[in-house]
């Protein structure tokens, strides 16, 4: 990656980061928190590493990407936006009665998403049969799927682990977004789902650490990942939960609450000029 | 006289998918450890490329199941009654219904005629349970021809279906011959004036046998047969308690929330009329052989002579 191509990343990412505020704050409630901790993920996904074509939203060689932890919608919702496959301008009509963007992804109504999720630990069983008929079909597409590490505490998660190794489902890539907090608190004293890189690797998948805020470390990955054969790859990364906005991040309390005016005004002041300084 | 050719329809549900599988390729089947039981294990000796064993995890079965309809095909996803409908419940409310995905939940060993199994097998909530979800197309075929026809027609529908089969060989009733067979229709199989019997499943063949005693009674019952519980055919029924003035619906189902309170929605909206409702009584079933169940429970022909004839005094 080019010190250019990575500073637009960068930059790209931000502007993902004003949309999950804008979102939030005009629906007066979503999910700020695990949206922004994944929004280099988001980026890198469908700037760089998907197939995709906004023009072309069901286009059947497409990669494909299940967001298994469907309550970080607004960020699915920004980077779609960004990328172009609707405007930016609707991102602030996030949850609002006749809006095409509901609280958890509908692949019905919002162009570019694959899955309607929201019930967390069913999307990693959909991107598995999708990736499974894949293969049957001699379809080339990829197909991505991101977990919350809370999320892992459903039991179902471990039955699509068996069911992707088990059908050595190469051309799945499971993410999982470690940012190490929930609703009620630090995963580790909710209920600890550690260790996750041996627990991943115990069932089958070759796993990779990184740290879900580096480009850099994202690229290699998915390389690794779309290199690896006859297994599943897993990336876990290590992330902040509401990374970005200096108030959000690491409190388990911005999982699922808005900014309100003021707190708007200071998240949105602080992107800004972390991308004018990117574009400095 | 001859006798009568008894298939349990989860047989016919496993002939069926060998017949539409030779015709189309986007067919795929999911199962969940339990192939030889539901009979998916017929389809997966024929096309063992397209069969997928999820192992004993039905949640993650019915889900991956969805991901193959998103990318084209139609799969049909097969398990107990009690595991398709009952534990995956969320999976298939969240990531087939919701979705409106093309995916076929063919739910075998529904019912207390599972037999010896007992209570934790003998699903009698599935009805209510799928009937719930929208967009849901319910079927309960009643014999082995009927059985064959839903099984292709919920191919040729785009959209999520619901299919319950039984364990238990049934008479084969319907003439293959001039069979017609249309999703959400139902079907008049006698004409009578005094009380109309609307049944599924394996009651109606029952109910054929209650109509032939109750003639030489001096009663005239009409008998239905309503494989498509949702969408309900509402003309029929609504032409049925219009013509006879009394109803009994009879289901091997719990009578909470199956075709008995479906018929009692409907007619009580549309043309208030007394209604019986032969079915499980809001209890669970036990262990025994099938047939003694069946009458112990009282979904017999029996208990439907003895139901219409109080109904008719």
């Amino acid at each position: 990656m080019t010190p250019i191509e990575l500073k637009q990343l960068q930059k790209t990412a931000c502007k993902v980061r004003m949309g999950i505020i804008e979102g939030t704050h005009s629906a007066k409630c979503g999910h700020p928190g695990g949206s922004l901790s994944a929004a280099e993920l988001f980026t890198y996904l469908y700037f760089k590493e998907l197939n995709i074509d906004p023009a072309n939203p069901k286009m059947e060689q497409r990669d494909r990407f299940v967001l298994s932890k469907g309550h970080t919608a607004p960020g699915l919702y920004s980077t779609l936006a960004n990328r172009g496959f609707f405007p930016v301008e609707d991102l602030k009509t996030l949850r609002k009665i006749g809006s095409y963007l509901q609280g958890h992804p509908n692949m019905n109504t919002v162009p570019g998403v694959d899955m309607s999720t929201g019930s967390l630990g069913q999307g990693i069983s959909v991107a598995a049969g999708m990736a499974l008929t894949a293969k049957y079909q001699k379809n080339p597409c990829r197909v991505y799927t991101l977990l919350g590490d809370g999320e892992i505490q459903e039991g179902q998660v471990w039955e699509a682990c068996m069911f992707s190794s088990h059908y050595k489902l190469d051309n799945l890539c499971v993410i999982v977004d470690n940012n190490g907090l929930q609703i009620d608190g630090n995963i580790s004293d909710v209920m600890s789902p550690y260790p996750i890189v041996e627990k991943l690797e115990a069932f089958g998948f070759s796993v990779i650490s990184v740290d879900g805020h580096s480009f850099e470390e994202l690229e290699t990955a998915f390389a690794q990942a779309r290199a690896t054969k006859g297994k599943p790859t897993a990336i876990v990364m290590k992330t902040t939960k509401g990374k970005g906005v200096s108030f959000m991040e690491d409190e388990a309390g911005w999982h699922g609450k808005a900014p309100n005016d003021a707190e708007y005004e200071i998240a949105m002041a602080e992107l800004r000029a972390a991308l004018a300084e990117l574009e400095a | 006289m001859a006798e009568v050719k008894k298939i349990a329809t989860r047989e016919s549900y496993g002939q069926a998918l060998v017949e539409l599988g030779k015709e189309h390729d986007d067919l795929v089947v999911f199962d969940a450890d339990l192939s030889g039981a539901t009979k998916t294990g017929m389809f997966k000796k024929v096309f063992p490329e397209r069969h997928f064993n999820a192992g004993i995890a039905e949640a993650d079965m019915v889900c991956a199941a969805a991901g193959a309809a998103a990318m084209g095909m139609v799969p049909f996803a097969s398990s107990f009654a009690m595991f398709a409908a009952g534990r995956a419940f969320e999976q298939v409310r969240n990531s087939v219904g919701y979705p409106h995905l093309n995916v076929k939940i063919a739910a075998s060993h529904a019912g207390i005629s599972v037999g010896e199994d007992g209570a934790s097998h003998q699903c009698c909530e599935d009805f209510a349970l799928m009937r719930s979800i929208p967009g849901m197309v319910v079927m309960s075929p009643s014999d082995h021809v009927e059985a064959i026809a839903a099984v292709k027609a919920a191919y040729e529908y785009t959209g999520p279906v619901y299919l319950r089969f039984g364990r238990l060989a049934v008479p084969v009733f319907h003439k293959e011959e001039n069979f017609q067979f249309q999703i959400g229709k139902g079907e008049l199989l006698r004409d009578g004036t005094d009380v109309a019997i609307i049944a599924n499943g394996l009651l109606v063949n029952e109910a054929i046998m209650a109509a032939e005693t109750l003639a030489s009674k001096g009663i005239n019952a009409m008998v239905i047969n309503i494989c498509t519980i949702k969408p309900l055919d509402e003309e029929i029924v609504l032409e049925a308690a219009r013509k006879c003035g009394k109803v009994i619906t009879c289901e091997e189902h719990s009578i909470i929330g199956g075709l008995g309170e479906a018929v009692c929605s409907l007619l009580s909206e549309k043309l208030p009329t007394p209604v019986r409702r032969i079915g499980v009584n809001d209890e669970f079933g036990h262990s025994g052989p099938a047939a003694e169940l069946l009458k112990q429970f009282g979904l017999s022909a029996e208990h439907i002579v003895e139901v219409a004839e109080d109904f008719c005094k």
